[in-house]
């Protein structure tokens, strides 16, 4: 049995979701996670994955390239701040827009292809991008260094607002400085949007048209309906949520490197989305809460602070358990990410949604019990 | 013409470790229908063994250094030098080559672990699954390996006489401009021993038969009433040496650090897809194209016309062969064509 | 009126003659079954209709325009669904949205980007995949993830995702294969249900019951080539018919 969605259970989920990011400064802190910095990065990752869930949870294309759209949108950001202004809005419109062309360009050839071969054809141009990015386009990308802004950058349109003394002025939007709070505010803002416009698309014939991909190219054919313009567009969509989330990140810190853009880069939104829950509204947003919060406080543990936990246990056992965990925090946490990886794909493939939605299902519900019997007895 | 030849000699011992690096892959998926992407970390384990040997062959001794006269100083002594002298000394020179003799035990028992703990769930799984699954623990051994010997790139050293540079050009009697390093031919002769082998067993042994039967149509083999998944579980080993060995002949070139993995099994799976899916020859011969294509690519006189070209020539030439010709160069016809 | 023309149909499998100058007409309107021992090409002779496989030679004209070289999205929009041997359906979504995908097909065309309306009060659409869901009697289900169901069920949700489209012609590949003998008989009905709509139907059939029941006319195709046509009465008198058959080993 597939529940139905209703306009008015939807629109309930997004004023929560709406509320729950906004106040996340207040309820994060209890759990130590309350400032801009992280708090950030949740909202940019979240857009990241929930533009990725859009291809991957929906059409079923695995790509693994999208980090190459989130590199072009920060770099272009960046370039935007350099030389036009340090105001955001053009930054960001350029970074999706350069990044949706990208995504057009490496959609068009790579949806030539399905299944594994989609992922190496993504997995070619995002290594492609990378490389390059290091080498021949050192004069746009300025390659191991990293794009960073001047003092002495054109800024054709605020070029007069440079700071007294001659710093470097901070991105703005119409003056209000993206640092600290007002940074994450904004970040969390262009979140709810982008998770309302996906919201939309899930719900509308586009959306239901691409779960037909993933379900069965053939039948489509056969029912008259074109599979690559829709496979297409919702390349180019994610391609663009990618890139917004790229420039996003060079808002809050006006830097652009090519290791954004690296192959393992990619794996990492893979693996939010799937922690989450793929196809889900909910899921991809969950899961880069979750692996951004936990990669933060694994990797801020430190040999004392295991001692200090363990300390109450007698002192040889207490030094054998810190050298084990201490492989998976601080530096190790990509351990821990790779375990978590492994465990999620093995055990739980639907995610930490599918997980409540057991649990919800085992302990509260007896309707569902009841119209699950005929299904099993069907045939 | 002199030039041509020495960016071909250049590009055969990288193409050498594509070949075997993508053999396995292919062993792997035409038989048991896996994409492994933990493939990479397999080779770099294989660099490890010898890292880990030469470590334990080099365990050392500290000892009064008695050229140093003005005041106490200490040296560190390996072992077996001072156990064994001169022939503890060759031994430690010779860590490489005897390195293989122990991966090959080691490498099997990797990938037996691999396709009994893990991969073996997943035969029926989706291949965007087996993706995840394996690029899971791609991650982990990775990271593994970084937590015990650091994220900097160990150099190894080859045997004495095989040090040097031959000069080729003037054993062919061409320019006496043409020097190769001789390591470097060693892993090229290995390379094709290792694939010669390879090939011989698949070919003469009655297991070969049932596995080349299997990559062919492996649901009759399956009906035959041969215990298929034994077999199975043994080709993951095969490939994991075959894969490992490449490693650690390869550390002399390419000092191994924790990520070599990674960048070589992006490339290994274009070399797969380069040479047709399941197919062993193609695999080989991409491999050692490929090889050969990026080291033209890497000539300055190409670098003028097209920047950038080494950097993604690689890339370029998978993406040309999925769009016009997605079964490979040497790919059966209606093999994953889609 | 002829609806469909095939001229001289011609299609080799390397050394496998599949189809062998098939000659065949349609007339609007009717039931048209073509019949066969397993191999003679029935299956391949539909798979040149919708563009599943390209005949080496010949011609397929369906209503005016030739079928040939258009992809088999296009040839659907020009009114042509087809019921497969083994349900082709979209096994992972409830059975409305089954419903509902071809619908919006038929009224919206191979490719519309409206990713902003919500297709679930799109009630135009809906209402047809409603109504169509009743018609075959699976409205209980319409909630339910079609992959879970029977396999005949299957079939009838299959044959109503072409029936919601409204076809001119409809090819029904082996519609009641596997099915018990009540499933059958409730097929049969439906198509005997929208016949009286005016669909014409090329039927593949093994079931003598249902060709009789439903077909104008009947072809025989063996080993590639059309032995024989007429009348389903003619048919069974047919002596070439039953050399067919018993030379393939049937009874
Ligand atoms: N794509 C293909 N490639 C090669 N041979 C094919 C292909 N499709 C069908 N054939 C062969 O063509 C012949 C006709 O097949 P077809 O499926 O059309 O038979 P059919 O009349 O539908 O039989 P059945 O009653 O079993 O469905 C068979 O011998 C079949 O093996
Ligand atoms: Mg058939």
């Amino acid at each position: 049995m597939i529940a139905p969605t209703t306009p008015r259970k939807d629109m309930v989920m997004f004023i929560v979701f709406a509320i729950a990011i906004l106040t996340l400064p207040i309820w994060m802190a209890p759990l130590g996670g309350s400032y801009p910095d992280l708090l950030q990065k949740f909202a940019i990752f979240g857009l990241f994955a929930v533009g990725f869930n859009i291809l991957f949870g929906l059409t079923g294309y695995l790509s693994f390239g999208h980090a190459a759209f989130l590199g072009v949108g920060s770099y272009t950001a960046v370039w935007s701040f350099k030389l036009l202004s340090m105001n955001i809005l053009p930054a960001i419109f350029f970074g999706m827009i350069t990044s949706g062309l990208f995504a057009l360009i490496i959609g068009y050839v790579s949806l030539r292809r399905s299944g594994i071969y989609f992922s190496i054809l993504t997995l070619a141009f995002a290594q492609m991008s990378y490389n390059l990015a290091y080498s021949v386009l050192t004069p746009i990308t300025y390659g191991e260094t990293g794009l960073q802004l001047a003092q002495y950058d054109p800024r054709i349109l605020d070029a007069q607002a440079t700071v007294e003394g001659g710093g470097i002025p901070l991105t703005n939007l119409f003056g209000l400085e993206m640092q600290g709070w007002p940074g994450f505010y904004f970040c969390a803002v262009v979140l709810i949007i982008g998770f309302y416009i996906a919201m939309r698309i899930t719900r509308s014939p586009f959306g239901m048209m691409l779960l037909a991909v993933k379900s069965n190219q053939n039948r489509m054919n056969y029912t008259g309906l074109n599979t690559r313009p829709y496979t297409l567009a919702a390349f180019v969509i994610s391609g663009i949520y990618a890139g917004l989330a790229g420039s996003l990140m060079a808002v809050t810190d006006p830097l652009a490197g090519a290791e954004r853009m690296q192959w393992t880069a990619s794996g990492e939104v893979v693996l939010m989305t799937i922690l989450g829950g793929v196809g889900t509204l909910l899921g991809p947003v969950l899961g880069a809460a979750i692996i951004k919060y936990f990669e933060n406080i694994f990797s801020a543990i430190n040999e004392s602070v295991l001692h200090a936990f363990f300390g109450f246990l007698p002192d040889f056992i207490e030094n054998g358990l810190v050298n084990v965990a201490s492989l998976f925090v601080g530096k190790g946490w990509h351990l821990t990410l790779g375990v978590l990886f492994m465990v999620m794909v093995i055990f739980l493939p639907g995610g930490v949604i599918e997980a409540y939605d057991r649990i919800r299902k085992r302990f509260f519900s007896k309707e569902t019990r009841s119209s699950a019997a005929p299904q099993a007895g069907d045939d | 013409m002199d030039a041509i030849f020495l960016q071909i000699l250049n590009g055969l011992d990288k193409g050498g470790a594509y070949a075997l690096i993508a053999l396995g892959l292919t062993l792997i998926f035409g038989t048991l229908g896996v994409v492994n992407f933990a493939h990479g970390a397999v080779f770099m384990l294989g660099a490890f063994c010898a890292v880990t040997l030469n470590k334990i062959l080099t365990l050392s001794q500290r000892i009064r250094d008695e050229s140093v006269t003005f005041f106490e100083a200490y040296k560190e002594v390996p072992y077996l030098e001072v156990w064994f002298g001169e022939t503890g000394s060759t031994l430690i020179e010779y860590s490489v080559p005897i390195s293989i003799l122990v991966a090959i035990p080691v490498m099997l028992l990797v990938g037996l672990a691999m396709e009994r703990g893990l991969f073996r769930f997943f035969y029926n799984r989706t291949h965007a699954e087996q993706i995840l699954v394996s690029f899971g623990l791609a991650i982990v051994i990775q990271e593994i390996v970084k937590a015990f010997y650091g994220a900097n790139p160990i150099p190894q050293a080859p045997p004495e006489i095989f040090a040097g540079s031959a000069n080729i050009g003037a054993m062919l009697g061409m320019s006496e401009a043409i020097v190769y390093p001789w390591w470097r031919l060693v892993y090229l002769v290995f390379a094709g021993i290792v694939i010669a082998a390879v090939f011989c067993f698949l070919q003469f042994t009655t297991f070969g038969m049932v596995v080349r039967a299997g990559m062919m149509d492996r649901e009759t083999v399956g009906l035959l009433g041969i215990n298929i998944e034994r077999r199975f579980t043994i080709v993951f080993g095969l490939a994991a040496v075959v894969s490992g060995l490449a490693g650690v002949m390869y550390t002399p070139i390419l000092p191994p650090d924790y990520h070599m993995g990674m960048d070589f099994l992006v490339l290994s799976f274009v070399v797969v897809v380069v040479g047709g899916m399941g197919s062993l020859g193609g695999a080989v011969a991409a491999g050692f194209l490929l090889g050969v294509l990026q080291s033209f690519a890497a000539m300055a006189e190409i670098k003028a016309i097209i920047p950038g070209i080494d950097q993604i020539i690689i890339y370029l030439v998978a993406v040309v062969i999925l769009l016009v010709r997605p079964r490979g160069l040497m790919g059966r016809k209606g093999v994953m064509e889609t | 009126m002829k609806i469909l023309e095939v001229s001289n149909v011609n299609k080799r499998f390397g050394g496998l003659q599949a189809l062998d100058d098939v000659n065949l007409t349609v007339e609007q309107g009717h039931v048209h079954a073509i019949i066969g021992p397993n191999g003679a090409g029935k299956s391949t002779l539909l798979n040149c209709f919708v563009g599943r496989l390209m005949p080496d030679t010949g011609s397929v004209i369906f209503d005016g325009t030739s079928l040939l070289g258009l992809a088999p999205h296009e040839i659907n929009q020009t009114g042509v669904s087809r019921v497969f041997q083994t349900p082709e359906i979209f096994e992972d979504l409830s059975l409305l949205d089954n419903l509902m995908i071809p619908a919006l097909a038929k009224r919206d065309g191979a490719f519309t980007l409206n990713a902003w309306g919500r297709v679930d009060q799109d009630a135009e659409i809906r209402d047809q995949a409603e109504h169509m869901l009743e018609d075959v009697g699976l409205q209980d289900k319409r909630h339910l993830q079609s992959g879970t169901m029977s396999r005949g069920d299957k079939r009838r949700l299959e044959l109503a995702m072409c029936l919601v489209q409204n076809p001119k012609l409809l090819l029904l590949d082996e519609p009641t294969a596997g099915m018990s003998r009540a499933d059958t008989n409730n097929t049969i009905d439906l198509l005997k249900k929208i016949g009286e709509r005016g669909i014409t139907k090329v039927i593949i059939e093994h079931d003598m019951h249902v060709v009789f029941s439903l077909a104008n006319r009947v072809s025989v195709l063996a080993q590639g080539h059309v032995i024989a046509e007429g009348t389903p009465e003619e048919m069974k008198e047919d002596q070439r018919v039953k050399d067919a058959y018993l030379g393939a080993g049937h009874e």
